[in-house]
């Protein structure tokens, strides 16, 4: 479904998760994570890149493997995106959440 | 001589001996396999030995007997590969020469890796079901339990098998059900995913599931530690769940020779391109089953389709012709939903699964993504068919290993 965001119209799936990650830019980032009463610091722009990368390396993602990215350990993880951390980072990112097969 | 080397006798590596015996030209190839197991277990099982379904020699086989006479088994651990000299360092240090690699070492859990997880309560409270001797601890513990909080519970993807875990919680339903104790028991299911389908189509074809069996549900749980002493599994962001009796399935990692190798991520997966399944450091070392990394299901039936693509694409490698052989992800699977009753999915890399007719479209017989009784007979079924064709290399018929999408409802 289409929604707009930052001036600008995008495609996400029910749960408002980006479908088409080519539409992803650092103003939609934020507008996204405006909606999750999150203001990005560097750290967090630093995060997302991190999720972008090994998203387009078809890397599962985990908290855990987060908290050996380098970039946060896990506590400031849950800091930086409260409650569901990889639901919402990987929201603000652009990418699709983490799935199971079914 | 040429030398082929197979590592890993499991379900992978023994249908490559299979058919690359069939396939290769054994004048010019000596076909070696290396595993230091003398037993190959039929790992789906490990799902209904808990609940008394199926009996430890329903599962076990001898390893041996899978292997073609004309392909030499060595039993012994394997110390090192040394990729740059092409050669297999064993325990005993006699090395083996190779001028193709098979990797075929699989996946494995690591409670470990969890704090607390093989702690005092290990196999007292606190159970894995994807070991043999896990499920059958298990088994021993589910026949006198007498009730409480059942907490089902998934560490952390990747894992074998990603839909086992729920299929453990839907059997339990019907097992204390059965045993006319369900109202004594709590299940619990706990992901560190959003929910416990997180495909829009499962979503809505199978949400009832977990409100018609009364299994409750928390999502987002990153289990950070499992506290022994209270009997609680405790998430990064404080949140604390109550066992009785914890079923979890720990963190899966590949074999720890990837890493004494220096070949593996930092889960020891193999990376390897995931339409050859050429490993992505060396040419002549090839990747199959759940020791890549690539993004498909750690599956039986992953390893089965990709064995025939992985056969095709090692003769074009011997011809040095291109690797023409592409793997899509194809992955069937049964899930069982408890009360004989089973679903049957069937997707890929790009095709989530969906509901539709498997597998003549129009006609089935068997329906994807909807229970039926038919389906668990199926799953029953696929045990003789596992014994008998598919770790031999026959062909299952009608089943190819690319998805098709016909008959089926996107």
């Amino acid at each position: 479904m289409d929604k707009l965001i930052a001036g600008k119209t995008i495609q996400v799936n029910e749960e408002g998760f980006m479908t088409n990650f080519s539409e992803w830019n650092k103003e939609i980032g934020e507008a996204l994570a405006g909606e999750s009463q999150i203001v990005l610091t560097p750290k967090h722009w630093e995060l997302i890149n991190y999720i972008q990368t090994e998203v387009k390396n078809e890397s599962p993602l985990s908290i855990r493997k987060i908290g050996k990215s380098g970039v946060v350990d896990i506590k400031e993880f849950y800091a930086l995106f409260p409650n569901a951390p990889l639901k919402t980072a990987t929201k603000i990112a652009g990418v699709p959440k983490p799935a199971s097969c079914i | 001589m040429k030398s082929l080397v197979i590592l890993g006798a499991g379900t992978a590596g023994t249908m490559m001996a299979n058919h690359l015996n069939k396939k290769l030209n054994r004048k010019e190839w000596d076909i070696t396999i290396i595993d230091e197991r003398k037993e190959h277990h039929y790992q789906p099982g490990y799902l209904f030995l808990p609940f008394d379904i199926y009996k430890p020699t329903d599962i076990i086989k001898n390893i041996k007997d899978f292997i073609p006479s004309d392909v030499e088994l060595i039993q012994e651990r394997i110390e090192k590969i040394n990729a740059k000299e092409n050669s297999i360092l064993l325990d005993a240090g006699e090395i083996i020469k190779y001028d193709l690699l098979i990797i075929a070492t699989g996946a494995k859990i690591a409670p470990e890796e969890i704090e607390g997880m093989s702690g005092s309560e290990w196999q007292k409270s606190v159970f894995d079901f994807y070991t043999f001797e896990g499920a059958l601890a298990l088994r021993n513990k589910l026949r006198e339990w007498e009730g409480g909080n059942l907490v089902v519970h998934i560490c952390e993807m990747p894992i074998k098998c990603p839909v086992a875990p729920l299929e453990f919680a839907f059997l339990a339903d019907s097992f204390f059900e059965h045993k006319k104790m369900r109202e004594k028991v709590k299940i619990t299911y706990v992901t560190p995913l959003s929910g416990a389908f997180t495909k829009p189509k499962c979503t809505e074809a199978l949400e009832y599931l977990l409100e018609d069996k009364g299994i409750i549900l928390e999502s987002d749980f990153a289990i950070a530690e499992v506290n022994n002493e209270e009997k609680t599994i405790v998430d990064y962001g404080g949140k604390s769940i109550p066992f009785d009796l914890l079923v979890t399935v720990p963190t899966n990692k590949g074999d720890e020779l990837m890493e004494r190798s220096g070949l593996g991520d930092e889960l020891n997966y193999v990376p390897t391109e995931k339409a050859t399944l050429q490993s992505k450091a060396f040419e002549n070392i090839f990747v199959i089953g759940d020791a890549t990394n690539v993004p498909a299901s750690k599956a039986g039936s992953v390893a089965h389709f990709e064995a025939e693509i992985l056969t095709e694409n090692i003769l074009h490698y011997i011809k040095q012709e291109p690797l023409a052989a592409s793997f899509d992800g194809h992955a069937n699977c049964f899930i069982e939903t408890g009360h004989q009753k089973a679903l049957l999915i069937d997707f890929n890399y790009t095709h989530e699964p969906v509901s539709g007719l498997f597998p003549f479209p129009g006609i089935g017989p068997l329906q994807l993504l909807k229970e039926s009784v038919f389906n668990h007979w199926g799953k029953l079924a696929f045990r003789w068919i596992y014994w008998n064709m598919l770790l031999k290399g026959i062909p299952i018929p009608f089943v190819g290993s690319h998805m098709k999408t016909a008959g089926k409802n996107f």
